[in-house]
């Protein structure tokens, strides 16, 4: 195996780009280093992006935060304004395995590593993220939503990388939330994971609301429907039910032996709607 | 003067020997060791759950370049059946042949058939790749139900199953059956007031030692044979080996490692005979370090059991009778704990009728291993939902109701004998005044509390106590060092002696440096070694009363050994010799002192826990938290308080995890699904609130420190009393385990539904 640390985007997409040999792109490795370890993964070349300056960064201006797609968790988790800013995106981000993986898991990684079960995604395509992409034709932006396609697929062209991800500053009474079900209470992967964010006029009712949920499909999922029937709402009673029911309707997940359909299904409302009420929180706390 | 008070060390929480070693990354685990030119072992595992090995073409993974030496069961002698017993579950050495290599059929996903040595790990990893095995596969059966049927394959044309009557129709796949109790059970649910019946199923479930099976085995042109590796009885992986290469006990030699864990799972071999016979062949020593995924796939897990239990209770509290037949999963081989569990099932009570029928069944999955109390906690989390339920429906406080049925002196054990002196009464009583029993509960949160007994075995220990050339003392035994046992040695010998603590080493020696010692199991190495170990330095101190009778010029009799040294009765200003005296002059009175013994440990004495636990349950999720637990147990006489704690602490913490999330999960295929502890949800620190633990103290007589075994019966209670503290936060009565989030959901459900 070739182990190839560029110090620049140009040369990781170079690299990338080269067929012939079955080549992976490192980030923090937490998903890459394990498959491999297990024998699910040989790969001939590992780029590891770690070392490229941009991709490493957070950096905040007035349109709002541009993070890196190799920033560890950890910093993240420690970004004072971000995590005042998103912190569902943060709270997302820090429920990615254990403290020592917390050091190394990036949200690149959680990203183009492609699972249902990812933490980090729910919550930045609730978020409206987008991400910048990197490749042999030069850049582009895409949502999040737009970026994983099923299980270990993602819509990368040959030679892509994710350069990093963006957020605005939060509007008006914005708040964000993201919430998982796993048996134990840490070091486990999301039975049920649903990242919401929503925004309240003064009167408290929602004006705006995206959720997105994760584990209950081929993909993370972005729930028009869900999002919808909130607007226009007080965060409460049946306007909450109906979120809840139009989260659980759109799902489509499998029997494993984390969970079971109906039990995912059952859930993925449950852990939406309580997702909800604690965006609406923030955002009635936001001035 | 106090009890207490009659003792300097007993009940001291001093620093382990092997403590600082431990933390600081030193201690030597039995995949530490190297030696020059060293190979690598790597073992070929099934594919299939049930096949038949057609041919095994090795050629090519010979002709590989680094490859030393490649085995299969046509290596390995093909040896007779005969009955070992090794502590906690009896052992073939047929049968233990044939699942450490398969020989003919493999009978379950995951089987060892081949093995190889290269000079690489890497070379021996891609070796496997080259080994040809044509197989039949085989119908396969992965639970009893299936395993019983009448059409069911058979793992084994030969078995000849135990304990049926002359005649009696056998189902396929039951190897023995077992019946033990007294009276008539049916005449005491006749005379009850309230009879419960229920069925309940747990899955097979992992010990999860952190260390995984891991040897080093060197054998040389002479035949003589060095292993180094962990398990929980270096004279067991002796003999083991020695039996399935067919050679001579004096040719082999084996070094305790340092153990990182064993609950059980550790008294039998995987590799040590492989690793041994790779090096014959090789001429070079072998390594060998299992996979966490081979550990989960091939290594011995514990049962999973199917349990119908009846019970009679009167209105005022007393019960009448119990019934209970149990289906034990025995894996790939005979030999499921199904004994110990029909024998402890009903122990805690005091019972006129009572009668268990047990069976031994085979199913395509490993040969299971002892596992702390084997076979116990699934029968107590049977009796005591049961009890659970007869005190609710009699309106009765649980413990209350236990203590009114609680086995004393004199009570006739199910399994035959009547008790001596026992702590089941003082156990509960500790347990129903301890705050948390009364302690306000939340919404979503209920209490449960369950009851169980474990044995403590004795077998034969062997110790060693040498006084060092300045007068210090080493304290050598047999036993690997699981929970502590070093440190407890070492205290029972310096309050013994009469000196202080720090004066004391304690080591452990191979098998060629002391007398044979049975494994470290059934709680038994500070009860049955520390009687060894009292007995060598009674040894030591009679010798020491002699020599300094002989520099004294007097009759050995009038010389006692009172608080460290040796004094001339009757002569109170004679100065006294004390052990640097003695030590030093050692050389011109005999030589050096030193006092052995060697034993069958008689007095055994068996013990009771009880545990109350709290939980939260999220009625919309179904996941449950524990959020508070506190185990009482009687320890006969704790020698360290604080690894008595640290056993009540990991059995408890072994229980919770039991009871809520680990399970063997396994595709159609018969393959296991989750074998990684991602998937095998062992509870993680933050999953656990503290465990608070009480001491109970009701002495063993019959041992010199009165000390009962503490190691197992932690985890025998917490199953029953996380899943009744579940009930009573749910409302909901649970059977089946694991009590995972989808499986509290439903019942949940269920119980919402029937209410609507």
């Amino acid at each position: 195996m070739q182990y190839w640390s560029p110090g620049s985007i140009e040369e990781a997409v170079g690299l990338l780009s080269e067929t012939g040999a079955t080549t992976r792109a490192l980030a923090g490795g937490t998903d890459l280093l394990a498959q491999i370890r297990i024998g699910g993964q040989a790969p001939e070349r590992v780029i590891d992006l770690k070392r490229i300056p941009e991709l490493g960064r957070i950096d905040v201006d007035a349109q709002g935060f541009r993070i890196g797609a190799a920033v560890c968790s950890a910093e993240i988790g420690e970004h004072e304004e971000l995590r005042a800013a998103w912190p569902g995106v943060v709270e997302a981000a820090e429920l990615i395995g254990s403290t020592q993986i917390q050091g190394r898991a990036s949200l690149g990684g959680n990203l183009c590593n492609a699972s249902p079960a990812a933490d980090s995604v729910p919550a930045l395509i609730a978020a409206g993220a987008t991400c910048t992409l990197a490749g042999p034709d030069g850049r582009r932006e895409v949502r999040v939503e737009d970026v994983v396609l099923g299980p270990g697929q993602t819509s990368l062209a040959l030679g892509e990388i994710v350069v990093d991800f963006r957020l605005p500053r939060p509007q008006y009474r914005t708040g964000d939330a993201y919430l998982r079900l796993i048996p134990r209470s840490e070091m486990d992967i999301a039975v049920v994971g649903a990242g919401v964010c929503l925004s309240l006029d003064r009167d408290g009712h929602c004006t705006a609301c995206r959720v997105a949920l994760g584990a209950v499909a081929p993909r993370p999922i972005l729930v028009a429907g869900a999002g919808e029937a909130l607007v226009g709402h007080a965060v409460e009673g049946d306007a909450l039910a109906a979120l809840s029911a139009a989260a659980s309707a759109a799902t489509d997940p499998i029997d494993d032996m984390r969970g079971t359909r109906d039990y995912r299904i059952r859930v993925a409302g449950v852990m939406a709607r309580r997702a909800a009420v604690i965006a609406a929180e923030r955002a009635a706390s936001r001035v | 003067m106090s009890e207490e008070a009659k003792f300097r060390w007993i009940g001291t929480r001093v620093v382990r020997p092997d403590g600082v070693d431990k933390v600081t990354g030193r201690a030597t685990y039995g995949a530490d060791f190297a030696l020059p030119d060293m190979l690598w072992g790597r073992v070929l595992r099934s594919p299939h759950a049930h096949a038949r090995i057609l041919s095994v073409d090795t050629s090519r993974a010979l002709a590989h370049d680094g490859v030393e030496a490649v085995i299969t069961s046509q290596d390995l002698p093909d040896i007779p059946s005969e009955e070992a017993f090794v502590g906690e579950q009896p052992t073939n050495f047929r049968e233990l042949s044939h699942n450490v290599m398969a020989r003919g059929k493999v009978l379950y996903h995951g089987h060892a058939l081949a093995a190889v040595a290269a000079t690489t790990p890497e070379i021996a990893a891609s070796a496997l790749d080259l080994i040809e095995v044509d197989y039949e596969v085989l119908p396969h059966v992965l639970d009893m139900p299936a395993a019983m049927a009448a059409s069911a394959p058979s793992l084994h044309r030969d078995l000849e199953p135990a304990g049926f009557a002359a005649g009696a129709t056998v189902p396929p796949n039951v190897s023995r059956r077992i019946e033990l109790g007294h009276g008539e059970p049916d005449q005491g649910f006749a005379a009850a007031d309230v009879v419960v019946e229920r069925e309940f199923t747990t899955k097979p479930v992992h010990q999860g030692y952190i260390e995984p099976h891991a040897c080093l085995v060197q054998a040389n042109p002479d035949d003589d044979i060095t292993i180094w590796s962990s398990s929980q009885g270096h004279f067991m992986v002796r003999a083991y080996t020695a039996k399935l290469l067919g050679i001579e006990l004096s040719k082999v030699r084996a070094i305790p490692a340092e153990i990182g864990g064993g609950f059980g799972g550790k008294t039998t071999v995987y590799l040590e005979p492989l690793a041994a016979q790779l090096s014959r062949i090789s001429g070079r020593p072998v390594k060998m370090v299992m996979s966490r995924e081979e550990v989960f796939r091939a290594t011995g897990p514990a049962l999973g059991t199917r349990i119908r239990v009846k019970m009679g209770c009167k209105q005022d509290g007393r019960l009448t009778g119990a019934e209970a037949v149990l289906h034990y999963e025995a894996g790939a081989f005979p030999g499921s704990p199904v004994q110990a569990g029909a024998m402890t099932m009903f122990a805690p009570y005091e019972l006129e009728h009572v009668r268990v029928t047990g069976y031994d069944v085979l199913v395509n999955k490993p040969k299971t291993a002892a596992y702390r109390a084997p076979g116990a906690p699934m029968g107590a989390f049977a009796v005591e939902t049961v009890i659970d339920e007869l005190a609710e429906k009699l309106e009765i406080d649980p413990i209350e109701l236990r203590l009114r049925n609680a086995a004393r002196k004199g009570t006739q054990a199910p399994f035959g004998p009547r008790y001596r002196e026992i702590g089941c009464v003082e156990t509960l009583e500790a347990l129903r005044s301890h705050p948390h029993y009364t302690a306000p509960l939340g919404p979503n949160q209920g209490r449960g509390v369950a009851l169980g007994f474990w044995f403590n075995a004795g077998m034969q220990s062997s110790a060693g106590l040498n006084v060092n050339e300045d007068g210090s003392v080493s304290v050598i035994s047999g036993n690997p060092d699981i929970g502590g046992s070093r440190a407890s040695l070492a205290l029972m010998a310096a309050e013994e002696m009469g000196i202080d603590y720090e004066k004391v080493g304690a080591w452990i020696a191979d098998t060629a440096s002391i007398g044979f010692s049975d494994i470290t199991g059934g709680s038994r190495v500070t009860f049955a070694t520390g009687m060894a170990v009292v007995e060598a330095a009674r040894d030591v101190k009679r010798q020491l009363c002699e020599r300094a009778a002989a520099i004294w010029e007097v009759e050995p009799e009038r010389v006692k050994w009172v608080e460290g040294e040796a004094r001339l009765e009757g002569e109170p200003d004679r100065e006294p010799l004390g052990l640097v005296d003695l030590a030093q002059r050692a050389a011109r009175t005999g030589g050096p002192i030193s006092g052995r013994a060697s034993l069958t440990a008689r007095g055994v004495g068996m013990a009771f826990g009880a545990h109350i636990c709290d939980v939260e349950v999220d009625p919309e999720t179904g996941r449950v938290e524990v959020i508070r637990y506190t185990a009482v147990q009687d320890a006969g006489r704790a020698i360290h308080p604080s690894y008595v704690e640290g056993q009540m602490q990991g059995g408890a913490a072994q229980g919770i995890g039991w009871a809520l999330n680990e399970e063997y999960v396994y595709d159609e295929d018969g393959k296991m699904c989750n074998p990684s502890f991602l998937d095998y949800r062992m509870p993680v620190a933050s999953d656990l609130p503290m465990i608070d633990t009480v001491i109970v103290e009701v002495p063993n007589p019959r041992h010199p420190y009165g000390v009962r075994g503490v190691g197992e019966v932690p985890i025998v209670p917490p199953i029953p009393a996380v899943v009744n503290a579940v009930h009573a936060a749910t409302g909901v009565r649970y059977f089946d385990l694991p009590l995972s989030p989808p499986r509290v959901l439903a019942g949940i459900e269920a119980a919402a539904d029937r209410g609507a």
